[in-house]
């Protein structure tokens, strides 16, 4: 192999996104650079999806590994791992990492991700705390499950639920604390979240809703968890599930354009034109990213360009996600949160533990919800993702398929 | 009395035909029904209202007690206290006011037995003819008509006659919807020969078009112009029988005379030239004719002529009281005729002897041994309303009917009886829109429960025999006459049977009948006497009866009439037009009438499921051209209203109403709908002779009755609907239904708070909800153990799922899965095809079913379509319709082709 001619691309974020931006990059234009990937973690490239049945004992940390070193070496990559980037150089084109290694690039992709959002609490930084974002987390999380009892969720929202039924199948007491009044408040409306509080509840979890966390305690370690009601719940535990924010500092420190995260085009670049950027740190016009199916759009668009074809554009499309709790069927797809204009048609059937929502934009499918019976979620998807004009189904929409075609056919 | 475990023979208590029904009691209530193959009106044939009695028979809502006004409310109270109360009552009125100012007001629904006891009360002891019926609103001009032309109230003919007759001419009848099984009688003979023609006069297209070879859409209220023309057309074609005319009849030449000055009738009665004379021509040479008439005729400010002008051809052509021909009075009532037999109107006297004469008056008040006897006519029904209104009639005892519904100028009725001293109401209902004004309310027994005898169109008298027991402390109404008038100190009323007042009836009938000036056609000699066996035993027989005890089929073939020199009165019948005409205010011509599966007030025929599937609410049917006009849509809310009152309906455009014009049923009232009483806009203009309110007639107006939303609720309890601009009650299968309509919005509350009356609705109820706020779409479910409760349904617009699907699930214990998945969608997921509104209620198949049916098997006949799905093959009454589909799908095929 030729390397002296070869642009030189440097790949930050050892994740989801980096790595398959490569893998699209790699089936286009095999060869064509000289690829350099640091990533921060100690792992090779895993599904970050799959903590969940990791934590709960569903799956193991191999069943999640998406690239093993063997296939970095197979295509020729320079991996550093446990080593993340700390510096980059715009004008020499030069990154630095955390151990020193210097390395020039052409191309630069930045593919740092998110980290959770810890609650600004006292005691917050007492060993114990922890996100849900990686296998290291998921490793104290199991640790703590062996050595203690209690643990604390503090977070109602997808990640913390997985959490908490993660935590709660290794046999811990689990306490969810949540801020507002209702579970995944940006999925469900009040009767969904009191249909899903139930179903959780008859599984074992202790849900505490429209309370905050006051303060950790703990000497050297954590004890409890201090609640503005005057509650304070005994914990070995405490799991910060309360959002996520964008790897950002490194784009920022490099001068880069960022505002939530770093904003990129529909190229997916940045305002430097040699460095590009996707996943959960980019920002695409007001939009940023924690779900995986407009990730694997970005990387599909991203390679095309540094490819040196310059035939895609990103467009933002519709997502779907499923709550990872077995034996609950959570459905959520599109834009569940509506807005002005919009308009929803909603089911319910408490006793059958059964929610639909149905957002509309004019006649246009906009976002689904669906609890309790979520077989109809990918033909929601899909109408929602065609754009399809259901005005003449409206008032069966909600009622599936079947009802639909009868009355088409 | 102990129940019958066998069938007991008796007569349908619905329309003027009086079919024999053989009624077996069931151990648990109700009873089955069939029909009575020995009765010769019927021959076991019965009509779709007829074969649902069974489901008529619950005790719901029965009035089961006496009831007393006391403080506002009707408060239970024991027979003697009410019954002191009407006698006090009426007792003071009387001796204050005298006894005009004290009325009854009866019905064609009660007993020859009751009506004789109730004219015997106020005619001969009370001493004033204060007794009028809502026969007034049904048949009183074919009475007048029958006494002018014949002198004596009698029909001429039988039904057999409609089965030998080439031209059966129906005028102003829907008899497939109002006489089913008399129409059956006439397609089965059609059937055997088709040769035999049938024409129909009427302004709609109605279902019994769908027989005629000829229909004449004539304008409404035209018809003695057109039967003037007729006589005149008789007269140039030489059909006349000169020598019946010269023996048996006066007065042809000044009928004539009237006759010939009318000019260009086929433009008086906007019909084509050509087909007025087809008729005119085929009534000339055919001599076996049957002119019957109905409501049509009847319910006319000109009702009296237009009978006479009927009668005028018949006498002209001699084609009279022979078998297949005459004119022949449908009457409406089952026993509208047994009460002209006793006489109970206002301007009648008693067994066919008249009020106006002296000697009359003597012989019944001697047979009676009255202390008194009227001696004027009496308040004919809208006098005696507004005497009421007026304070000149002070007391009022309404038996067995509801005038708040009924009577033309409803409202008037309700301000006559609001105003009105004493109102003692006799009813088989607790609830009705007659009970608020009720002071008295005196609990009656009902069909199945009295005991007595009826008389049809045919002149046939039949007995209404009792199967069931009489329930709760009702009483026969004659039985509480007696009780009053004994209480008044009235000698002759201390009847202990129906069987006694009979036989006193029978014998008031030939009361000095050999009498120079007494003699009348009307009379029941053999029939006197009987014994109490032989009175229930009493075979159907047709009045006057010979010395052998044999009925009569026909009169007058051979003269014979009942005026003093045995001939009978041409009548010079002058065109009027009708006493309201449209004007631009009110410019449409309002039509009422009664529709295929109910009767009346829907005290009975409400009840029924099967009955509700034909027409499920009121509605307003149009020519789509005024809708338009109008600003109204079909399937949308319509404010009909009138110079005299307004109500709501659905609009319809049923394809039989020309231009100009407008039907609505005269069925619903304040307990099965929110604001559709078409009385209350009917004109109070009536017949100057026979006194019959112009119920055909009256100039309206139609407007959108704007709405923000409609809707329907199903649900297994009566609920309370506050707040709901408009709704109907329609009985279903184990549930009621409300059809509904609204201007506040419906928000998952108010659904809860409308369906949850019950207990069951509570924290924890098992509710299902389905909400499109935008649109403005809500739909509801309650279900209780699993089982559905009650279901609502609510969008901006009348499109909305269809109910058959949802009301059959109430028949589930409990819904399963996928019912329970798709139950607010309104339909199964693997449904069949809708199959749409009921047609034949029998078997319960759709209109869709039926189509589908036809196109599928190129199916040509109703025979092929009952042989296919059975539609139409118990009591026949919807083979119009059916034709009608065949028709139509025959009409679409070829219109694609």
């Amino acid at each position: 192999m030729n390397t002296t001619h070869r642009p030189a691309l440097v790949v930050v974020g050892n994740g989801m996104a980096g790595m398959r931006t490569v893998e699209e990059l790699l089936a286009l234009a095999p060869g064509m650079y000289d690829i350099t990937v640091f990533g921060a973690e100690p792992h090779v490239n895993y599904n970050r999806i799959m903590l969940s049945p990791v934590l709960a004992g569903d799956k193991t940390q191999d069943d999640i590994v998406l690239h093993p070193r063997a296939w970095y070496a197979e295509h020729g990559i320079t991996l550093h791992t446990g080593d993340p980037v700390v510096a980059i150089d715009r004008r020499r084109r030069i990154v630095r990492s955390q151990s020193g290694v210097e390395v020039a690039y052409d191309r630069l992709l930045l593919a740092t991700g998110s980290q959770p959002f810890i609650v600004p609490v006292p005691g917050a930084d007492l060993p114990g705390v922890v996100g849900f974002r990686d296998l290291d987390d998921v490793d104290t999380m199991l640790q703590a499950a062996r050595d203690g009892r209690h643990a604390v969720v503090i977070g109602g929202g997808l990640l913390g639920l997985e959490a908490a039924n993660g935590l709660l199948r290794r046999g811990m007491d689990v306490t969810v604390v949540h801020l507002t009044g209702s579970l995944l408040n940006q999925q469900l409306d009040g009767d969904a979240s009191l249909l899903l509080k139930g179903a959780l509840e008859r599984r074992g979890l202790r849900i505490l809703l429209g309370v905050q966390t006051e303060a950790i305690l703990g000497d050297g370690k954590v004890a409890s968890v201090r609640l503005s009601n005057g509650v304070t719940l005994p914990a070995d535990l405490v799991v910060m599930a309360a959002g996520v924010r964008p790897n950002v500092a490194l784009a920022r420190a490099a001068g880069l354009h960022v505002e939530r995260a770093i904003v990129v085009d529909d190229t997916l670049q940045s305002y430097d034109p040699r460095v590009y950027a996707v996943g959960e740190c980019v920002q695409h016009r007001r939009a940023t990213f924690g779900l995986v199916a407009p990730i694997w759009e970005q990387a599909r668009v991203c390679a095309a360009h540094l490819a040196g074809f310059g035939h895609r554009r990103y467009v933002q499309q519709a997502v779907a996600t499923k709550l990872k709790v077995t034996g609950i069927d959570l459905y959520s797809a599109g834009d569940i949160v509506g807005g002005p204009g919009t308009q929803d048609l909603v089911l319910r059937d408490r006793r059958s533990g059964m929610y639909k929502r149905l957002v509309l934009d004019g006649n246009r499918l906009t976002g689904a919800v669906l609890y309790g019976d979520v077989a109809d979620g990918p033909w929601y998807f899909d109408l929602i993702g065609r754009g399809v004009d259901i005005s003449a189904m409206r008032d069966r929409l909600l009622f599936g398929p079947a009802l639909c075609d009868e009355q088409a056919a | 009395m102990t129940i019958p475990i066998h069938a007991v023979r008796t007569t349908c208590p619905y329309c003027g035909v009086g079919c024999g029904v053989k009624a077996t009691a069931l151990p648990g209530g109700g009873a089955t029904i069939e029909g009575d193959p020995e009765h010769i009106a019927n021959r076991g044939r019965l009509c779709v209202k007829g074969s649902a009695l069974g489901e008529t028979l619950d005790l719901d809502g029965r009035l089961l007690h006496p009831a007393v006004r006391q403080n506002g409310v009707l408060a239970r109270a024991s027979w003697d206290a009410a019954l002191d109360t009407v006698t006090d009552g009426f007792a003071r009125i009387i001796a204050e006011h005298g006894p005009d100012a004290v009325a009854l007001y009866v019905s064609g629904q009660i007993l020859t037995e009751d009506y004789y006891v109730a004219n015997k009360f106020m005619k001969g002891y009370v001493g004033s003819a204060n007794i009028d019926t809502n026969s007034r609103l049904c048949m009183s001009s074919a009475v007048a008509g029958h006494k002018r032309a014949f002198g004596e109230d009698v029909v001429p003919g039988c039904y057999e006659d409609f089965e030998l007759a080439d031209v059966i001419v129906l005028v102003g009848s829907n008899a497939a919807w109002c006489h089913p099984t008399l129409f059956q009688r006439i397609v089965r003979a059609k059937e055997a020969r088709p040769d035999l023609q049938i024409v129909v006069l009427d302004p709609r297209r109605t279902a019994t078009c769908e027989l005629a070879d000829l229909h004449l859409a004539l304008k409404p209220g035209s018809d003695v112009a057109l039967f003037n023309g007729l006589l005149a057309h008789l007269a140039r074609s030489d059909a006349f029988d000169a020598d019946y005319v010269a023996a048996h009849t006066t007065g042809l030449e000044a009928a004539l005379d009237v006759a010939n000055a009318g000019d260009d009738v086929a433009h008086l009665c906007g019909l084509d030239p050509d087909d007025l004379h087809a008729f005119y021509d085929l009534f000339a040479r055919t001599e076996k004719v049957v002119t019957a008439f109905s409501m049509g005729v009847n319910q006319s400010s000109s009702g009296t002529d237009k009978v006479n002008a009927i009668i005028n051809c018949h006498l002209a052509t001699g084609r009279i009281g022979r078998p297949g021909m005459g004119p022949f009075s449908l009457t409406g009532q089952p026993n509208a005729m047994g009460g002209r037999e006793v006489g109970g109107l206002a301007n009648m006297l008693a067994a066919h002897l008249d009020l106006d004469n002296p000697g009359h008056r003597d012989a019944v008040r001697t047979f009676w041994e009255a202390p008194r006897i009227a001696d004027k006519p009496g308040l004919k029904a809208v006098d005696l309303f507004r005497a009421i209104e007026a304070g000149s009639v002070k007391a009022v005892w309404i038996m067995a009917t509801n005038p708040v519904v009924s009577m033309p100028d409803a409202d008037q009725v309700r301000r006559a009886l609001a105003a009105c001293e004493l109102v003692v109401v006799s009813d088989v209902m607790a609830s009705t829109d007659l009970a608020p004004y009720a002071h008295v309310a005196l609990p009656a027994l009902a069909w199945g429960e009295k005991d007595g005898t009826v008389t049809n169109s045919e002149r046939c008298i039949s007995r209404q025999r009792a199967f069931l027991p009489a329930p709760g402390e009702a009483r026969a109404d004659w039985r509480a006459l007696c009780d009053v008038a004994q209480r008044m100190g009235y000698a002759g009323f201390d009847f202990d049977s129906a069987h006694a007042i009979f036989d006193e009836h029978a014998r008031l009938s030939a009361w000095k009948n050999d009498d120079d000036g007494h003699r009348r056609a009307f009379r029941l000699d053999p029939l006197t006497g009987m014994s109490r066996a032989a009175y229930d035993a009493l075979q159907p027989v047709q009045w006057p009866l010979n010395a052998a005890g044999e009925g009569t089929a026909r009169l007058f073939g051979s003269g014979g009439f009942s005026y003093p020199d045995g001939k009978a009165r041409f009548i010079a019948t002058g065109v009027r037009a009708p006493a309201n005409v449209p004007c631009s205010e009110f410019p449409l011509v309002l039509n009422t009438g009664r529709l295929r599966d109910q009767w009346h007030t829907m005290t009975r025929t409400g009840k029924s499921p099967r009955l509700a599937g034909h027409a499920a609410e009121p509605f307003v049917d149009l020519h789509p051209h005024d809708a338009l006009l109008a600003g109204v849509r079909e399937g949308e809310l319509a404010r009909i209203s009138s110079r005299w009152g307004a109500m709501v309906a659905r609009v319809a455009h049923g394809g039989g109403i020309a231009r100009g014009a407008a039907f609505v049923p005269i069925h619903w009232n304040g307990q099965t709908a929110s604001d559709a009483r078409v009385g209350a806009l009917v004109n109070p203009a009536v017949d100057p002779v026979s006194g019959e309110p112009e119920f055909k007639h009256t100039p309206v107006r139609i407007e959108p009755f704007g709405v923000a939303w409609y809707g329907f609720i199903m649900s297994r309890h009566d609920l309370s609907l506050e707040g709901v601009a408009h709704w109907t009650r329609v009985r279903g299968s184990g549930f009621i239904r409300y059809e509904l309509a609204g201007r506040a919005p419906v928000t998952p509350d108010m659904a809860r708070a409308l369906l949850g009356g019950s207990e069951e609705a509570g924290e924890d109820a098992d509710w299902i909800e389905y909400q499109d706020q935008s649109a403005g779409m809500l739909r509801a479910a309650l279900l209780v153990d699993g089982r559905l409760e009650a279901c609502l349904f609510v969008a901006r617009t009348p499109d909305l799922p269809t109910r058959a699907w949802l009301g059959g699930l109430f028949a589930a214990p409990e819904l399963g899965p996928r019912e329970r998945a798709t139950l607010l969608a309104g339909r199964a997921v693997q449904a069949g095809p809708d199959p749409g509104p009921t047609v034949c209620s029998c078997f319960g198949v759709g209109r869709n079913t039926i189509c589908a049916a036809i196109r599928a098997g190129d199916l040509q006949t109703p025979g092929q379509v009952t042989a296919c799905l059975k539609a139409g093959g118990n009591c026949g009454s919807c083979i119009p319709e059916i034709k009608s589909l065949l028709h139509e799908v025959r009409f679409a095929a070829a219109a694609a082709a």
